[in-house]
């Protein structure tokens, strides 16, 4: 009766797995940003965890959707 | 301290926004009080089982945010595992079939079941209270938190309100977020939400921990840094320290004797299980729980760990000199920073602008602030923002499964039941809406309150906190002895509150928990009970004896119910579905496993 959750969740750390990436690779030359987490680009690298992490429950999500109405019908 | 970027604050509002998607498109599917407050019994387990973690996480946001590590060191690892792991384990092998079997709504409801109208009465009553306090700390804890990071001082400055908003609207805008996805998604919207902020709680919390680790240097940096965690258990339970093992012992001791009255009695955290679409997915959410919490530490213990190892700030003055000039860089550090260790700072007195001492003669540290403060210093713009919204996922989670259970027992338990025993459902369905309303904005006042005015209501939420611990006994009893009867089970909680309450309304004003100053029955109370924390395990022990104790005598007294009636309700009259599955899918081969597992990694902390 519901939706799957995993697809809301997977959107959601898609979304700020993009961003995040996004925002890393603009910043990556300003070492000031950057001091912080010791110079490493931290913004990019958990950007990009992020975006596979809800890719995967994202796509998991969407296929258990499909089969759940597939049975309905 | 940190001023959130446009992309911080991007992140903010997205993870808002999904909040209330989440309440928006569950919307058209609450028709009637099945939906909103069983969540028409149509969870998956693995939701089930991440909304429990989360529920826990939140509920015990002033203990977790005071992240054990940055006390306790590695004895905090068995108080944090081998307490709550089995109690979950013991919760999915043995009572959810009971609960989830009985198609009671509510706790209290499953109560009335087994025993009998009173004993529901009595349960809801100190329930209700339970929830609302609750929820209040949970509040009033953030806004301390977001108060002293100074997250929202831009806001602030922008719209010209003055300095109250700093703790004032760090409560309000989540509690009025969390309104509006349990009023429009109820029980579905808060698990469907809780879940996800467990995600966002370990996707915020993880990269600063990873960062801390490499840090301070990995393993050996990490090994000396719990070396430097001030406190052991065996010190804080009588002053005295005791072996290594005796501590490890007693930490292990005291998780089971406060995670077992949690973990598998409070309605706040099986209402997310009890929403289960089937017997055997609300058997599994405990484990998946389980499960998740043997890793736990690495989010729970390690912030604290690698805050409180990191070099303390102190006040700096570099002279160097520049083509002739001379400069002077003076970084400025707050006392409170300066007088605390790592990043963890001392606590003030207000009066005299000194650190707290504690009786050993050290700082009193503001352990709360460790995991915010870690997650300040180590992420940079962007993650930030991610960092930010953890810290608000873990404290909603609490808020918003206490509004929940608030909403379900009041309704069930006390309307229904007592005002207006033929109701339609329809008119339930709004009165669960109201009550979920009226909740929440008791909880805000009383947070707000405790921020303005001062109110100790640490105290006080900790104090109902206990009412858990005479019901545990009773409900097992009552789940595993068919003898035991309603009158029973109503005089054992009776009694036992009042063994829990009575020392502890008491006393525990005068000990460390409401940080009063020393006084004659300070004193008196300090030469019997050495601290809060022995204080607070042997009433709860009492208050389990007791309840155990009365329940049986009495039980036996009066007069037992057929077993007919009891059918569904008790272990050994519980209809047992054959095991089809092979050995090892069964749960409990799964039970054993992540008991090996827990047990596993208590000992490469040792």
């Amino acid at each position: 009766m519901f939706y799957d959750a995993r697809i809301s969740i997977g959107i959601l750390f898609t979304l700020i797995g993009t961003i995040l990436t996004a925002f890393g690779l603009a910043t990556r030359t300003n070492a000031a940003v950057y001091a912080k987490s010791l110079g490493i680009d931290a913004n990019l690298w958990w950007g990009l965890v992020l975006l596979v992490f809800g890719l995967v429950v994202m796509m998991l999500g969407r296929r258990r959707q499909m089969k759940m109405e597939k049975k309905r019908k | 301290m940190p001023n959130l970027a446009p992309a911080d604050w991007l992140i903010l509002l997205i993870y808002g926004f999904f909040m209330l998607t989440a309440g928006f498109s569950l919307k058209p599917a609450m028709t009637g009080t099945r939906e909103y407050m069983q969540a028409g019994r149509a969870l998956p387990g693995w939701l089930c089982g991440f909304a429990f973690v989360a529920a826990g996480l939140g509920l015990q946001a002033p203990l977790a945010m005071g992240l054990l590590g940055a006390k306790y060191g590695f004895e905090s690892i068995p108080y944090v595992t081998l307490g709550a792991v089995p109690a979950m384990l013991f919760l999915g092998l043995f009572m959810m079939p009971l609960y989830f079997g009985s198609n009671a709504r509510t706790v209290p409801e499953f109560l009335a079941l087994r025993f009998d109208e009173k004993t529901r009465l009595l349960n809801a009553c100190l329930f209700l209270i339970s929830a609302v306090t609750g929820a209040a700390l949970a509040l009033y804890t953030m806004g301390r938190v977001f108060k002293a990071l100074e997250v929202f001082d831009g806001p602030i400055r922008a719209t010209g309100l003055g300095t109250w908003a700093e703790s004032v609207l760090p409560i309000i805008l989540p509690a009025a977020l969390v309104l509006a996805y349990v009023l429009l998604g109820g029980l579905a919207g808060t698990a469907y939400n809780l879940a996800l902020q467990f995600l966002v709680f370990a996707a915020g919390f993880l990269p600063a921990v990873l960062l801390g680790l490499k840090q301070i240097g990995g393993w050996s940096g990490l090994k000396s840094a719990a070396a430097l965690a001030g406190s052991t258990y065996a010190q804080d339970w009588n002053g005295a320290g005791h072996g290594k093992i005796a501590s490890l012992g007693l930490a292990a001791g005291l998780g089971l004797m406060f995670g077992a009255c949690f973990w598998c009695t409070d309605f706040r955290l099986l209402q997310t299980a009890m929403a289960a679409k089937d017997v055997a997915s609300a058997r599994r959410a405990p484990l998946i729980a389980a499960a998740v919490w043997v890793l736990m530490p690495l989010l729970l213990v390690f912030p604290g760990l690698i805050a409180a190892g990191l070099p303390t700030p102190r006040t700096t003055i570099v002279i160097h000199n520049e083509n002739g000039a001379i400069y002077h860089d003076i970084t400025v550090v707050p006392p409170a920073v300066e007088a605390g260790q790592g990043l963890v700072p001392a606590e003030m007195d207000a009066e005299s602008g000194k650190p707290l001492r504690r009786a050993d003669g050290r700082n009193l540290l503001d352990y709360a602030q460790a995991a915010p403060n870690l997650l300040v210093h180590f992420l940079p713009i962007g993650l930030l923002g991610l960092g930010i919204a953890a810290l608000l996922a873990c404290m909603m989670a609490g808020v918003a499964a206490g509004v929940a259970a608030f909403s379900a027992v009041f309704t069930c338990d006390l309307y229904q039941m007592r005002f207006n025993k033929s109701a339609s459902d329809r008119h339930l369905l709004a009165a669960g809406r109201w009550t979920a309303a009226c909740g929440l904005v008791l909880a805000v006042g009383l947070a707000c309150a405790s921020c303005l005015l001062g109110w100790k209501l640490d105290t006080i939420a900790i104090l109902f906190a206990r009412i858990n611990t005479p019901l545990l006994a009773t409900m097992l009893l009552g789940m595993f002895w068919k003898r035991t009867t309603g009158h029973g089970a109503f005089a054992g909680l009776a009694a036992g509150v009042a063994a829990t309450f009575l020392p502890s309304a008491i006393l525990l004003p005068f000990l460390g928990l409401s940080r009063l100053r020393e006084g004659w029955i300070a004193a008196l109370v300090r030469s019997h009970y050495q601290s809060g924390l022995a204080l607070s395990f042997w009433t709860a022990l009492a208050g389990f004896a007791v309840s155990l104790l009365v329940t049986a005598v009495v039980s036996v007294c009066t007069k037992a119910r057929p077993e007919e009636e009891l059918e569904g309700l008790v272990h050994s009259l519980r209809e047992r579905p054959r095991a089809n599955a092979t050995w090892w899918k069964r749960p409990e081969a799964l039970a054993g496993t992540i008991l090996l597992a827990a047990i596993a990694v208590n000992l490469i902390f040792l």
